[in-house]
């Protein structure tokens, strides 16, 4: 079967790919894309590194098909930074050493933010349950949840302030 | 994965025809959440994916004659916003949000978690327990049917081929209604029903139960209908007596295998528990939306 050519938005600007209809989104944003931030961990839906948000919904990439992208707007880890300037969330797991190996932190990054986006006075117990989709096999997660927490309070009194 | 072919039709009929040229080879993509693991796991080996999320109305919940229709593709996730189905429906809302985690919440659709046909789904007792229906599309036209009609054995349903579920549909509530679904599962989170109980139920102005259904998962090859629970609390105001009449029933329908997530001793035991546990929340919710409020 011929490639398909898939035209999406992604991190805010036009993206357009080749992809196998078989193909996932997961593997589109890898391979043609290039944007390897997104990992493969069980490919079943069940570890969350590659998580991504699709029209504003956070979704596994791996178990969606590249071509259900057509027309989609597409949000990945790689945008999360700004102009070289780190997310509050991203520099709180920095600083809480949120991670070691660091395979399962874009997916868990993408994860907090859509949870921050919506719900920015999570309790730790709301935290725990957004993140019960991303597993991390090293951190042992209570740093994870640190950080987001105080990511949270920091963007809190960012959003006062302003 | 070379073979397959990928089709997006806009309209039904498009997606009837499409399924129709596929013959047996053809698969139906809502939310992908099962599909796609069984695509990658080459349990499946389909010539086309028919997806329907460019049908119109496939993905949304729409108020319909004080009942509500939800699009095969409806995501978990918008299922739980809607804040009109979680007022009259929250034992179907709260099993469809325990399927899977954020992630699959985003995608994972009641039509899908039906079409699946797992025993273990966590949305079907519960909807069979609201008495839903689901309409099924095919060549030969549209058929409405109760949804404890669709499985007919693991990963079996009664659909056939070239025919799909285009739209979930859930009653009107009648007043002082409750419902609710319970599922035991060894910890709190992403896992798979040992056991699920839902049930829905009237009352009257007394606090009598006037009408009940009670529905069970994962205790036999398909989710389970028991109608001897509903009736066993049907006339009562389910006080302790009607309880232990539905704990029997419930336990007295289920005939699980026993399997790693638990021994079939245990799932009947935990059949009758949950039966009596979520009966109890429906009867709460009923009797606080009788006195006007919200479960």
């Amino acid at each position: 079967m011929s490639k398909r050519h898939i035209s999406t938005t992604v991190n805010g600007d036009a993206a357009e790919f080749l992809a196998e209809p078989g193909a996932t989104l997961l593997d589109a944003l890898r391979d043609e894309l290039r944007l390897t931030g997104a990992k493969e961990g069980c490919g079943s839906g069940d570890c969350g590194a590659c998580s991504v948000m699709v029209d504003g919904r956070l979704v596994c990439a791996c178990l969606m098909l590249a071509p259900e992208a057509e027309g989609r707007r597409i949000e990945t880890i790689e945008g999360m930074a700004q102009g070289g300037r780190l997310h509050p969330l991203q520099q709180k797991f920095l600083e809480h050493a949120a991670l070691q190996c660091g395979f399962c932190t874009p997916g868990l990054l993408v994860a907090a933010k859509a949870l921050l986006d919506q719900n920015p006075d999570p309790s730790e117990t709301e935290v725990r349950y957004w993140l019960a989709g991303n597993l991390c096999r090293c951190t042992g997660y209570d740093k994870v949840i640190r950080a987001v927490m105080d990511a949270a309070a920091d963007l809190r009194q960012v959003r006062r302030a302003s | 994965m070379s073979e397959l072919d990928y089709l997006a039709p806009p309209t039904v009929e498009d997606a009837v025809r499409a399924l129709a040229a596929g013959g047996g080879s053809a698969k139906v993509l809502g939310g992908g959440t099962d599909l796609l693991v069984q695509l990658r796991a080459g349990r499946i080996k389909p010539g086309v994916i028919v997806d329907l999320k460019r049908i119109p109305g496939a993905i949304g919940v729409r108020e319909e004659a004080g009942g509500f229709v939800i699009g095969a593709a409806t995501p978990g996730a918008v299922i739980g916003e809607h804040a009109g189905l979680v007022g009259a429906w929250p034992g179907v809302v709260e099993a469809a949000n325990l399927i899977g985690s954020t992630q699959v919440q985003g995608r994972a659709s009641l039509a899908g978690n039906l079409c699946n046909a797992s025993p273990a789904a966590d949305s079907v007792p519960a909807m069979i327990a609201a008495g839903a229906t689901c309409l099924v599309v095919g060549p030969a036209g549209r058929r409405e049917i109760p949804v404890e009609q669709v499985a007919v054995g693991p990963g079996r349903t009664s659909l056939a081929a070239d025919e799909f579920v285009l739209e979930i549909r859930l009653p009107a509530r009648p007043q002082r209604s409750g419902d609710a679904y319970l599922r035991s599962i060894p910890r709190t989170e992403m896992d798979i029903a040992v056991v699920g109980a839902g049930v829905a139920l009237t009352l009257d102005a007394a606090g009598t139960v006037t009408a009940a259904r009670v529905a069970l998962g994962a205790v036999a090859p398909t989710a389970l209908l028991v109608p001897e629970a509903g009736a066993a609390i049907v006339g009562t105001p389910l006080d302790e007596t009607a309880l232990e009449a539905l704990d029997a029933a419930a336990r007295a329908a289920a005939r699980p295998i026993s399997d790693k997530r638990g021994t079939a001793d245990y799932r009947i035991k935990i059949a009758g528990v949950l039966a009596r546990r979520a009966a109890a929340i429906a009867y709460r919710r009923a009797a606080d939306q009788g006195r006007g409020g919200r479960a």
